[in-house]
């Protein structure tokens, strides 16, 4: 094992899955000569060349739907966005075309293609610039999502994303490119999609979430045990398939449920999951599942105001205080 | 008749003379003519010249094709109006030969896509009547298991790559296959077909700038039926030259008579021929009418367009002019146009009583194809219902 950034750890990824297989590119903005708008492909053009690391024009809604047409017919794309904000104006080309081409052809054109970028609100960056998308990408049948929180899971979710037969969104951390942990070498390891992770166990309440939100849950679990509270913490990493065994399997150890992520209420995938849980646990229950999330409202620029619209360890502690009826 | 496979050329074709060259240069046309102007500006060839020195079977096929699509889609609208076809369903009877004339500039490896307005293209590429109006009634034998239907037809097989419902959102897709052939170093070309409405999406103008500075094989066939459903082009437009669009993007492009299927052919050919030699990408624009409404639920005239309009364009039916062509030239007489006719009546005939009797996809078809594996660790669906 060795010590990468996150950043570090998608540029392993890419390099040994285009190494591994002629098929897979890489196209986006900036990605070539200027090894990445967050460096992510970084000496990726040096090593595999312009056919095979494609600098776009500014037109995302034209490079995702290419990479729709070109996965359709057999190659393996990856498309960046420089952050997903800007796949918005791509979304009728990942839902009308890439998520629908399986089905609406009756299973004759598989759709191997890894859409990846950053997502969330990084300081600052106002409206346009902060949102996290992956629960709107999530609701679309035929995609699948990835939100990996750890350099581990991004370099090894990646690498399973670009290996599916399916297409694959992969959100990364906006706010995670810099932080470090330990990565295998192995080119082989592949974290499969659909499967969660045990962040940090506990025995009085499951605090459920993924991405970025992982580390504002395990700070406000620090917090919680120096008050006698054990909280447990489940990393989803992928919301489609979402593992469910985990998520009923957690909520039967505690019977407590925070749900937390970095987006909007309103139709969130913790709003999923609470309905999920209600249906299928509701016995296992012995408290009302809250949530926490951003503020529903487009996040503003000033310094205190984007403070307080962002979800926070302090909402994540009075959350689970009610659950515990503290 | 010919083998289905034979509806794509096998073989390279002579050069054709130069003065029959397509108007490459004419995107740097100046000033805005109207639509009749330009199409005048076909070259005037004579019976022999606009048969190109192409084989009697092959013209005598392309006469097939074009009737074989009319009275298909005849028989889809009898079908409609007795309620076994659903949903949307957007005819072509008009328009065949656009989609006759560039298919049969294609070889058989090569891929064509279009928008919803398919059906000729889908049975032009080689799917069987049979499966493209089982495909319509929405039946398990339909070349989309029943899952497309009238907009979402294809068939890897025969390199037809649907059938997409989103106006503009297929060219994009294109570009992409065009790519592929690029990045894989592949002999073959890209066709792709979109109506002259899809030309004001920004999905167009992207893929157009990106076809043309990576040189892929794309050839772009706007077919200018001149109603974007019932908005006139002129009313959306602020140019009616599509073709000069591609001066924009300084892409190749080209005009051709969508109502004479052998200007097609000709018009085609040129570009495929410069996209198998490296050169890039083409616009062409198509110039055609819709002789039927936008879909079966909209009046062949009435707000946007009078009947009258319609009766003078028919004087145009590119069936009639072609088979007219034919019989002067002594390769289809009368009689053999009737008995192809009654041919391919017999053969759209057939193709419903198959659609009819072909099952419908049974209940456990619902969650089937929507993903590559369904065993896989982790929930793909969240009805509650499996």
């Amino acid at each position: 094992m060795a010590v990468v950034t996150y950043r570090e750890a998608l540029n392993q990824a890419l390099a040994e899955e285009m190494e591994r297989d002629p098929d897979v590119f890489l196209m986006g903005e900036e990605v070539g000569v200027y090894n990445g708008a967050y460096k992510v492909s970084k000496g990726l053009l040096d090593r595999f060349g312009e056919l095979r690391v494609v600098d776009t024009p500014i037109t995302e809604l034209g490079f995702a739907g290419l990479g729709v047409g070109a996965a359709m017919t057999g190659v393996r794309p990856v498309i960046e966005f420089m952050t997903w904000n800007f796949a918005i104006l791509a979304f009728d080309q990942i839902f009308n075309s890439a998520a629908k081409m399986r089905s609406m052809s009756g299973g004759q054109f598989k759709m191997p293609i890894t859409f990846r970028g950053p997502t969330g609100a990084a300081l600052q960056l106002a409206a346009q610039h902060s949102q996290a998308l992956e629960s709107q990408v999530a609701h679309y049948p035929g995609v699948k999502v990835v939100v990996p929180g750890t350099p581990a899971d991004a370099k090894g979710l990646l690498k399973a994303a670009i290996r599916d037969d399916d297409p694959v969104c992969v959100f990364e951390g906006e706010m995670l490119y810099n932080m470090k942990g330990e990565v295998s070498e192995d080119a082989e390891l592949v974290i499969p999609l659909g499967v969660a992770d045990l962040k940090r166990e506990g025995s009085d309440v499951s605090i459920i979430t993924h991405g970025k939100m992982i580390h504002v849950a395990l700070q406000a679990a620090a917090q919680l045990e120096k008050d006698g509270v054990s909280a447990e913490v489940l990393d989803l990493r992928s919301l489609r398939p979402l593992d469910t065994d985990a998520i009923l399997n957690t909520v039967a150890k505690t019977n407590r449920v925070v749900l937390l992520e970095e987006g909007w209420p309103y139709g969130g995938i913790t709003a999923t999951i609470a309905a999920m849980i209600q249906e299928e646990a509701f016995d296992e229950l012995d408290a009302p599942i809250l949530r926490v999330t951003q503020a529903d409202v487009p996040m503003p620029y000033a310094k205190g105001l984007e403070k307080i619209a962002k979800p926070s360890a302090e909402l994540v502690i009075e959350k689970v205080n009610r659950v515990l009826y503290r | 008749m010919p083998e289905t496979k034979t509806r794509r050329e096998e073989t390279t074709r002579p050069e054709s003379p130069e003065d029959r060259a397509p108007d490459a240069q004419a995107s740097e046309a100046q000033g805005e003519p109207d639509r009749e102007a330009q199409t005048a500006e076909k070259p005037k060839l004579s019976d022999e010249e606009r048969l190109q020195g192409l084989e009697p079977d092959k013209l005598r096929r392309i006469a097939y094709d074009m009737l074989l699509a009319r009275r298909f889609e005849e028989k889809a609208a009898e079908a409609y109006a007795l309620g076994k076809i659903g949903g949307f369903c957007h005819l072509y009877i008009g328009q065949e030969a656009v989609a006759t004339g560039a298919i049969h500039a294609l070889r058989p490896d090569d891929y064509v896509m279009t928008a919803y307005r398919e059906h000729a293209h889908a049975l032009q590429c080689g799917i069987e009547p049979n499966a493209v109006m089982a495909e319509l009634y929405g039946r398990a034998d339909g070349c989309s298991k029943g899952k497309g239907g009238s907009m979402h037809m294809f068939s890897a097989e025969k390199n037809y790559l649907g059938g997409h419902g989103i106006v503009g959102g297929q060219i994009p897709l294109a570009l992409g296959v065009a790519w592929k052939i690029k990045y894989r170093g592949e002999d073959r070309v890209m066709q792709v077909y979109c109506g002259e409405a899809a030309v004001n999406q920004g999905a167009f103008h992207e893929s157009l700038n990106m076809a043309a500075l990576w040189k892929v094989p794309l050839i772009l066939i706007v077919e200018n039926n001149r109603f974007g459903m019932g908005t006139a082009w002129e009313r959306a437009s602020s140019l009616y030259d599509i073709y000069r669009k591609a001066g924009a993007y300084a892409m190749p492009s080209a005009v051709a008579d969508g109502m004479d299927v052998l200007d097609m052919y000709r018009v085609t050919r040129e570009a495929v021929e410069r996209a198998r030699a490296g050169e890039g990408p083409t616009l062409i624009e198509a110039r055609t009418y819709r002789f039927v409404g936008h879909s079966m639920s909209d009046p062949v005239s009435g707000v946007y367009r009078t009947k009258e309009d319609v009766e003078k364009e028919k004087a145009n039916d590119p069936i009639r002019i072609y088979a007219d062509l034919l019989a002067r030239v002594g390769i289809l007489s009368q009689e053999e146009l009737e008995k192809m006719d009654e041919e391919v009546k017999a053969l759209s005939e057939a193709s419903a009583d198959f659609a009819e009797k072909s099952p419908e996809p049974g209940p456990d078809e619902l969650y089937t194809e929507i993903y590559a594996e369904e065993n896989v660790a982790g929930r793909l669906y969240f009805d509650g219902r499996r």
